[in-house]
């Protein structure tokens, strides 16, 4: 967890100020009993009324003192762990914005929020405690003996034998709880875990007819983590009661060895009196670290995770020196290109070789885990290759900047993805600075205006998070027409029309046609009638190309095409 | 790494201190009365190991409180004696000794007090961790139960977020009050009270004194409070736009990079955050200044009680051990006043999250298997609809009067324009939703006097969506039947042709899906799911042929997986292929959720209909397609 104090550097000198207000709080608190015990020895004894008036009043100054410097403390510290936890979060934000798919996938989209948010709360709050109690325990603790010792040394070996008792108390009871609620977490979430696979698969649970195996389940992890809550609140029941006690014991103790002292002529009734208070407070810091240790490892995990994704190297830079493509524009080429998602057995792609230049269709077809989505996000470059080289006009995308290679490139992903915000947000999403007529004109082109002049507030129509108020087929068009308005060089459709409907479906393909005649475009798809006049297709099985051409070369030399367009032309057609 | 989702629900900041929960808003229960008699009900079969946990509370706050009192006395013994000595030392008289034996016998009374104290303390706490976990299990285990009971209606009308959320965080709500937080009220009001009533019986004028400044400690909580409340609900307001934003770009990670637009992002979620900051930072200020100011009133208190106890004992009013037992308790006020008052939010928020642990388990629940209810050894597969009537709500009837009956081995299609209400011929075949009005049956027996579980177990199912959990390849296919062995898995997924893309994945069989299941594509999703219904080996299938995101080639496999798998199979196909439609006995038109047609390909063609305007649209389509391009 300190790890991440190195984004406090620009709160040095807060923490320095912090550290000195806390310190003169606890003098001026460390300072009130010494003043009472001068009220009682000198005021008191003397029946002098003016001086007590005056050692009181020095008193106030001096509690009003100490507030004030714990209020200007407390401010600073908040404006500290407020800023810690400005600063790690726009750190997380950052870094996983620059995630490629891999890195992203291998943590996963829900911990990534948990830890851009939650985690970094945790850390904020731990990080108010430590600026509070962290601080002032010691100093206080510390303080304390200094001002005990100088009332009486004679009673410190009571201390000396109070304090080790106490850290001795403190040491067991950790040490044998701490481990236990760390394994309370994991109980925890095991029950979660099975909850919420109850949950999920509630449908395949009742159709399965696991309910009773389910059941168990349950009572298990239930029972487990009852065994351990028990386990863990008898280990810490010991704590308290032993605590006070010996902190009351200390005082009785401190009053029977005064009054021996007392009685010698060594000691003044007032140290007796300051002595017992400044032994309180000694105690009662040593009381705040313990709840510190209890906080810490908590927030540790949290400290842990976020480390984990700031580490994180990434593995798609841009190079030192960026290429940039020159006159070229709209050409792909893969060379002896082969990928395999870390620690695959078998490579996802092998050794795959062609090229696509402006005004060409290159269509890719092939089944399920055949590597067709993987191919295509090799040149988006959302990944890097293991061998060979994928080339974006003449230049390895690994020596291009990401910016650059993706500002030639149109999108359209299989999984629609829109923002929340208008209509034309969305598609402005594809060219920031776009007008409103070529808004309009993409999505013109991507058969979109007739359903968005539907909406009671056309293009200014508010899509919910998510795009849940649109339907899919609707998505689809939005995001494509986010594509068509960058005027890319290359495009790539990413089974991007499995939506429409066919009427639809149809005139989108006509518009198209005529839109991006002059790009390089791939389509993956899965139907063969929609890419028989594509100047290419590439057949992909099992990450290798088994064919590669024109519809009317492949059903010669391509079994594994045929057998697609077997399954799914009538008769009449394949002939 | 799913564990963190439930804890998205955002807590808030500042929740850790000691203050934590004074000043913020709290949720409060409708019906706070009612909601807490039942709690306290939970705890009725506990009753006497509950009420032993405060009589021990009680009695470990006594003893602790008497102590000053008693100390203050052997302190004024000390005094007194110091006193006396230097009046004989002025007089010169003898010196005399301070009488150790009644020192001693106060110290040892207040040994004897203080252990028993904390041995009391320890007790309380000791049976109270079993009580309290104790109740949350049984309460947990309840809604379990419940859980199990509950209509599928219910599941699919709340978010699995929120279900999950009363089930985790409610109970830790409720299990931290248990344990801690009751008996904390009760010591902080004997502590209360014990303190006044010790002061009283020291000095009535100091006490007077010291009361004083109570409203102080009042005016100080409830005006920061108030503040509190405005700040902590500006910073819920930005946390909750941060994470909407963060969730937005996450789940469109890859739709940001396409189109270069990270830096876009990150300035959005850098002004987000800023807000965020200064509401942050003044909500934690706020609150973070409620201990010093406490303590000043603390401090005044006992400056005041120094300057006004030495101006008494100068006049002999009081003792100096006195002081210092109401110095001491004054001290030991502050503290449970902040406390009850903390305390009463927590219960309050408490009862708030028992409400709803309370209202899932009143929720209407499934009628149970009649007790004589049957079990078909063998299932032909015959299934017969006599004048069913269906809805989800009263006001759209889905279905009216449908009569049809399958011979086995028969192929029915369901047809009709996505979402046309599959997932409702699955809910009423498998009884996860009750029919309105007629009756079905399967091999003549009515479904409803099937036991359900023995219902269910005849049916096979090969859909897309959310049928695979969180858990291994091997595990999720081994879901099909009890007992498989990886030998018998690896034999499903090969029948399945899913044995090659495992292979490819990182860890093979071992690789586990993931909680959105999106590390593996749709049409591996459905092949799993294949591979699943061949283990399970069912006498009644349901199919989805559904080919939106499967490819051709895993078409091809998929095709031959199911033919396989439907022969001799009564078997309820949502189909997509023609060659499916023309060779069913019977199709099902479906549109929004209702049958609109039945009959043979040929018997609806003629109709011409809804079908007969679907199938020219769908299915020979293709050729249309090239006429327009």
């Amino acid at each position: 967890m300190w790890k991440l104090s190195r984004f406090l550097k620009q709160y040095s000198a807060y923490i320095v100020i912090i550290i000195l207000l806390l310190f003169m709080q606890v003098m001026a608190d460390l300072y009130l009993p010494t003043l009472m015990a001068d009220l009682v020895d000198n005021g008191l004894a003397n029946k002098d009324v003016g001086y007590i008036l005056t050692i009181g009043s020095l008193m106030l100054l001096i509690a009003a003192g100490g507030t004030l410097c714990a209020l200007i403390a407390t401010y600073l510290s908040s404006k500290t762990a407020a800023g810690l936890g400005k600063i790690l979060r726009a750190k997380i934000f950052a870094k996983v914005e620059g995630f490629s798919l891999h890195e992203f996938d291998k943590l996963g989209t829900a911990t990534l929020i948990t830890r851009t948010t939650n985690d970094v709360t945790q850390i904020q709050q731990v990080a108010v405690l430590i600026f509070s109690m962290m601080i002032t325990a010691p100093l206080t603790c510390i303080g304390g003996i200094i001002m005990a010792l100088q009332q009486d040394q004679g009673l410190a070996w009571v201390l000396v034998v109070a304090i080790p008792m106490l850290v001795v108390v403190i040491g067991v009871t950790l040490k044998r709880g701490l481990p236990l609620f760390k394994v309370m977490q994991e109980k925890i979430d095991k029950l979660n875990l099975v909850l919420r696979e109850k949950l999920t698969g509630i449908r395949v649970i009742r159709a399965f007819n696991r309910i009773e195996k389910e059941r168990v389940r349950f009572d298990t992890a239930n029972a487990d983590l009852m065994g351990n809550a028990v386990k863990v609140n008898i280990i810490m029941a010991v704590l308290m009661p032993a605590m006070m006690l010996i902190m009351n014991l200390t005082t009785v103790a401190l009053v029977w060895f005064g009054a021996i002292r007392i009685e010698g002529g060594m000691m003044q009734i007032g140290s007796l009196i300051a002595f017992i208070q400044y032994a309180t407070q000694i105690l009662f810091s040593l009381l705040m670290l313990v709840m510190l240790f209890i906080m810490i490892p908590r927030a540790q995990v949290s400290a842990v995770r976020i480390n984990e994704v700031l580490e994180t190297a990434l593995d798609i830079s841009d190079p030192e020196e960026a290429k940039s493509a020159g006159g070229k524009s709209g050409f792909v080429e893969f060379k002896e290109v082969s990928f395999r998602y870390p620690g695959a057995e078998q490579p996802t792609l092998s050794n795959i070789t062609f090229s696509a230049k402006p005004g060409e269709v290159t269509a890719i077809i092939g089944g399920t885990g055949s590597g067709k989505s993987t191919l295509i996000n090799l040149i988006i470059r959302f990944y890097d290759v293991e061998s060979g080289s994928v080339l974006v006009d003449g230049v390895d995308v690994r020596e291009m900047s990401q910016k650059e290679l993706r500002g030639k490139i149109g999108f359209v992903p299989q999984k629609t993805a829109l923002f929340s915000g208008t209509i034309a947000e969305n598609i402005k999403y594809g060219k920031e600075e776009a007008t409103r007529a070529e808004v309009e004109y993409a999505a013109q082109v991507a058969q979109a205006t007739e359903f968005v002049l539907e909406k009671e507030t056309g293009f200014d129509y508010l899509i919910a998070q998510g795009g849940a108020n649109v339907s899919g087929g609707q998505k689809q068009r939005l995001s494509i027409a986010r594509a068509l308005i960058r005027k890319a060089e290359i495009y790539i459709f990413d089974d991007s029309f499995s939506a429409l409907d066919f009427k639809t479906d149809a005139k989108l393909r006509a518009a198209l046609k005529r839109e991006i005649a002059a790009a390089t475009v791939f389509i993956i798809t899965q139907t063969v009638s929609t890419i028989r006049d594509a100047d290419r297709i590439i057949v992909l099985d099992e990450g290798r190309i088994t064919g590669i051409g024109t519809h009317k070369e492949l059903m010669i030399a391509c079994k594994v095409y045929r057998e697609i367009v077997a399954s799914q032309l009538s008769e009449e057609e394949t002939g | 790494m799913s564990e963190e989702r439930n804890s998205k629900a955002p807590k808030g900041f500042g929740s850790g201190g000691p203050m934590g929960s004074l000043g913020k808003p709290v949720e409060k229960a409708k019906n706070f009365k009612g909601t807490l008699l039942r709690l306290l009900g939970y705890l009725k079969p506990q009753r006497t190991r509950f009420i032993t946990v405060f009589v021990f509370a009680i009695l470990s706050t006594v003893f602790s409180i008497l102590g000053p009192k008693i100390m203050g006395r052997a302190v004024t013994k000390i005094a007194e004696e110091v006193g006396a000595k230097m009046t004989a030392l002025k007089l010169q008289q003898p010196l005399p000794t301070l009488d150790f034996t009644y020192i001693g016998e106060l110290v040892l009374v207040l040994l004897g007090l203080y252990l028993f104290s904390a041995a009391c303390s320890y007790l309380q706490q000791y049976i109270m961790a079993g009580v309290a976990q104790k109740t949350v299990y049984n309460m947990r285990q309840e809604v379990d139960e419940k859980l199990a009971r509950l209509p599928l209606k219910f599941f699919d009308a709340n978010a699995h977020g929120e279900i999950l959320s009363r089930v985790t965080n409610d109970f830790d709500n409720i299990s931290t009050t248990l344990q801690q937080s009751l008996t904390q009220l009760v010591t902080s009001v004997v502590t209360i009270i014990g303190v006044v009533v010790m002061m009283l019986s020291i000095s009535p004028l100091l006490t007077f004194i010291v009361a004083l400044t109570l409203p102080l400690y009042v005016v100080v909580t409830t005006s920061i409070a108030n503040r509190s409340q405005k700040y902590f609900a500006t910073q819920q307001k930005a946390l909750g736009e941060l994470n909407g934003h963060v969730e937005e770009m996450y789940t469109g990670h890859k739709v940001v990079k396409a189109f270069g637009r990270e830096d876009k992002a990150i300035d959005i979620f850098n002004s987000i955050n800023n807000d965020l900051y200064a509401a942050g930072f003044k909500a934690q200020f706020i609150s973070g200044i409620i201990m010093p100011l406490m303590r000043f009133v603390g401090n005044l208190g006992a400056v005041i009680i120094s300057v006004v106890g030495a101006l008494f004992a100068i006049r002999g009013i009081i003792t100096i051990g006195d002081i210092l037992a109401f110095i001491q308790y004054s001290g030991q006020f502050t503290m449970p006043i902040v406390q009850t008052a903390n305390i009463v939010n927590v219960i309050q928020s408490t009862v708030a999250s028992a409400e709803r642990v309370f209202e899932l388990l009143d929720e209407g629940q499934e009628t149970p298997d009649r007790a004589d209810a049957k079990v078909i050894a063998f299932p032909k597969g015959e299934v017969r609809f006599e004048n069913v009537d269906f809805s989800y709500n009263e006001e759209q009837p889905l279905i009216t009067a449908m009569n049809i009956d399958v011979k086995q081995g028969q192929t029915i299609a369901i047809v009709g324009p996505t979402g046309a209400g599959k997932t409702t011929l699955v809910n009423l075949l498998m009884r996860f939703y009750e029919i309105n009005a007629g009756n079905i049956t399967i091999d003549g027996v009515d479904i409803r006097d099937i036991k359900r579980g023995a219902l269910r177990s005849m049916f096979g199912m090969v859909l897309q969506d959310t049928w695979l959990f969180n858990g291994t390849i091997m595990d999720n296919i081994a879901y099909g039947r009890e007992g498989a062995t990886d030998e018998e898995v690896m034999c499903a997924a090969r029948a399945a042709h899913a044995h090659h893309f495992i292979k490819t994945l990182p860890e093979g069989y071992n690789t586990i899906i993931n909680e959105e299941a999106s590390n593996i594509s749709q049409g591996q999703k459905q092949l799993l799911t294949i591979a699943r219904a061949i283990l399970a080996d069912p006498a009644i299938l349901i199919l989805d042929e559904a080919t939106s995101s499967v490819d051709s080639r895993t078409e091809v496999y998929i095709q031959k997986a199911m033919k396989d798998l439907m022969q001799g199979r009564t078997s309820f196909v949502i189909a997509h292929r023609l060659s499916t439609i023309r060779e069913a006995e019977l199709i099902l038109v479906m549109n929004k959720g209702s049958v609109v047609e039945m009959g043979s390909h040929s018997e609806l063609l003629a109709q011409n209909g809804f079908y007969a305007d679907l199938y020219n649209n769908q299915f020979i389509g293709a050729q249309l397609y090239d006429e327009v391009v």
